[in-house]
């Protein structure tokens, strides 16, 4: 029996919740979901998901009602966390608007990545393309792009998961580090569950 | 407290899945792209997709529904300029709406009330890294040209400016970008939803102050979609007509138990509590027009009631955000019983 909570400020978080509980079903792990708001909710979590939404909002909303550092110690003490868009853009080291320069937001910074807000632009830019992932090569995974950031730059313990090509750059779409997940895309949109399944063997083991 | 369970979380976690949804709208296109292949069907229907996406494609339903499903459980606000915008954004705002007057303003100064100005959306899109919405008159496909070249990040076509067409909506299935529409009871959200609208918002009534329509359209919604999915698919298939909506919409919808896209409150929330209100009748998220920077605490009031909308479900942060605000210093408001028929906003567009 594993439990996984889910950031639950704002964002898309319920589209995480049926995503794992269609992994569990795949996978007959047991496991329960909770949505993680207050400081109680963390308690007895194995893993933590933190979802897409606006990042300045979650950060925000987080640090006022005093958990993100909470959130923090979880993450540091080696619970698999699976971030997803805004929630890599919470986990990163060095973080910057691709438009607005000068720009501070409150952020968990627990994984040695670097990545620009916005990168591809406004809403009409997002985009869906076909992935390739490592350790995924029976099919192409979909990847949904919604206003979506870039890691650029990667150092110490991350590695790269998988990569894509956009104007003629190549740019990093998925990272992880130890037990963590960050994807710039929204693996919870698509029927595909192999990115939570990842997950929650990570938190089975 | 059980009340607080009400409408449940039913509401917002159904067993069907966001790409289930998007791909039902997919087949309902199909037929029609077989239709127009024979030169059968004109163009108001999504392009279908390729088995696969080898370079990036854009514009595609997944992400013209998909960018609401990251607003959820956020505020987005109205605002008039640069500063505004920005006290939006440090507030913890999900979004802004650029518009020319607050909708309080629109309703005094009467006349014609148009798109806000291209130069002040511009000059908020290069100052906020947040989302940047705008509204356009109901049924100005021109207003929503601009709005999509100028890179605006969704649309709300609004019954707050003067309608240009008294009979049609966009067809918002030939934009890349998402549309927002408001409805007052299921069968207006499923005409604008079968029209392409990416988000539905209740109506309300804009710039009032007062919660009370609001309540009441979120209300008939809810109340709408539990009642058509106890109907027989005989009379479901008769309310349909009824409402003008495709039949395969309304099933979805009664199957869903929930508007198949997401859903948020407007119009006329004013206090935190009022924020916390809408999300516990079943709200996804909430748009606060006049109610912030008519206001004399703007900033205060924008950050309780992001803090409330989040927190709706726990009193005591909402009890918070409250006392973040004071009662003095909300807008006046206006009793809607005083407004004349011809006054009211949201009989616009239906």
């Amino acid at each position: 029996m594993v439990t996984i909570g889910i950031v639950a400020f704002q964002g898309g978080f319920y589209e995480h919740y049926a995503m794992l509980l269609r992994a569990f079903a795949e996978t007959s792990i047991e496991g329960e979901v909770k949505l993680v708001k207050k400081k109680k909710d963390l308690e007895g979590l194995d893993g933590i998901i933190i979802p897409g939404g606006e990042s300045t909002t979650i950060g925000k909303i987080a640090h006022k009602t005093g958990i993100l550092y909470d959130i923090k110690e979880v993450i540091e003490s080696g619970k698999p966390t699976l971030a997803t868009c805004a929630g890599a853009i919470m986990l990163a080291k060095k973080v910057r608007d691709a438009k607005v320069p000068e720009f501070s937001q409150p952020l968990l910074g627990v994984m040695d990545i670097g990545v620009v807000r916005n990168y591809f632009g406004r809403q009409r830019e997002s985009f869906e393309l076909d992935l390739h992932i490592e350790g995924m090569d029976e099919a192409p995974y979909r990847g949904i792009f919604i206003r979506a950031p870039a890691i650029v730059d990667i150092w110490g313990g991350a590695r790269a998961i998988s990569k894509i090509t956009y104007n003629k750059e190549e740019i990093i779409v998925f990272a992880s580090q130890g037990s963590i997940l960050a994807t710039t895309f929204h693996p919870e949109l698509t029927g595909d569950a192999r990115i939570h399944k990842r997950f929650i063997s990570l938190v089975k083991r | 407290m059980p009340y607080l369970e009400y409408p449940s979380k039913a509401v917002r976690l159904y067993n069907v899945g966001f790409e289930k949804i998007v791909e039902f709208f997919y087949n309902m296109a199909e037929a029609r792209d077989r239709l127009r292949d024979e030169g059968l069907w004109f163009d108001y229907s999504p392009k279908a997709l390729p088995e696969r996406i080898e370079v990036p494609e854009k514009g595609t339903l997944s992400v013209k529904y998909g960018l609401p499903i990251y607003q959820k459980g956020g505020v987005c606000m109205d605002v008039t300029n640069v500063e505004q915008a920005q006290i939006a954004e440090e507030a913890g705002a999900v979004s802004v709406m650029v518009l020319d007057k607050l909708p309080y303003d629109v309703r005094k100064a009467g006349g014609v009330a148009r798109m806000a100005d291209v130069k002040v959306i511009e000059e908020v899109m290069e100052h906020v890294t947040i989302p940047v919405m705008a509204k356009v008159r109901i049924g100005h496909y021109m207003e929503a040209r601009l709005l999509e070249e100028l890179g605006v990040d969704m649309i709300d076509e609004s019954e707050v400016l003067t309608p240009v067409d008294a009979k049609n909506h966009i067809n918002k299935f030939l934009f890349k970008v998402p549309f927002i529409n408001g409805a007052r009871d299921l069968g207006e959200a499923l005409r604008r939803i079968s029209e392409g609208a990416s988000l539905i918002r209740t109506k309300g009534e804009a710039g009032t102050g007062n919660v009370e329509e609001a309540v009441k359209h979120m209300k008939i919604i809810m109340n709408d979609l539990w009642s058509v999915s106890s109907l027989s698919p005989e009379e479901r298939m008769h309310k349909a007509r009824e409402y003008k909506v495709p039949y395969e919409l309304l099933e979805l919808s009664s199957r869903l138990k929930r508007l198949p896209v997401v859903n948020f409150a407007a119009g006329g929330i004013a206090t935190p509590a009022d924020a916390a209100l809408m999300m516990w009748l079943g709200a996804d998220g909430v748009f606060v027009g006049s109610g912030i920077f008519k206001s004399s605490d703007p900033r205060e009031r924008a950050e309780a009631i992001v803090l409330a909308t989040s927190m709706w479900d726990d009193p005591e942060s909402v009890l918070e955000a409250q006392k973040m605000i004071s009662e003095a210093k909300s807008m006046m408001g206006i009793d809607i019983s005083s407004l004349r028929p011809e006054e009211l906003l949201q009989t616009r567009g239906i």
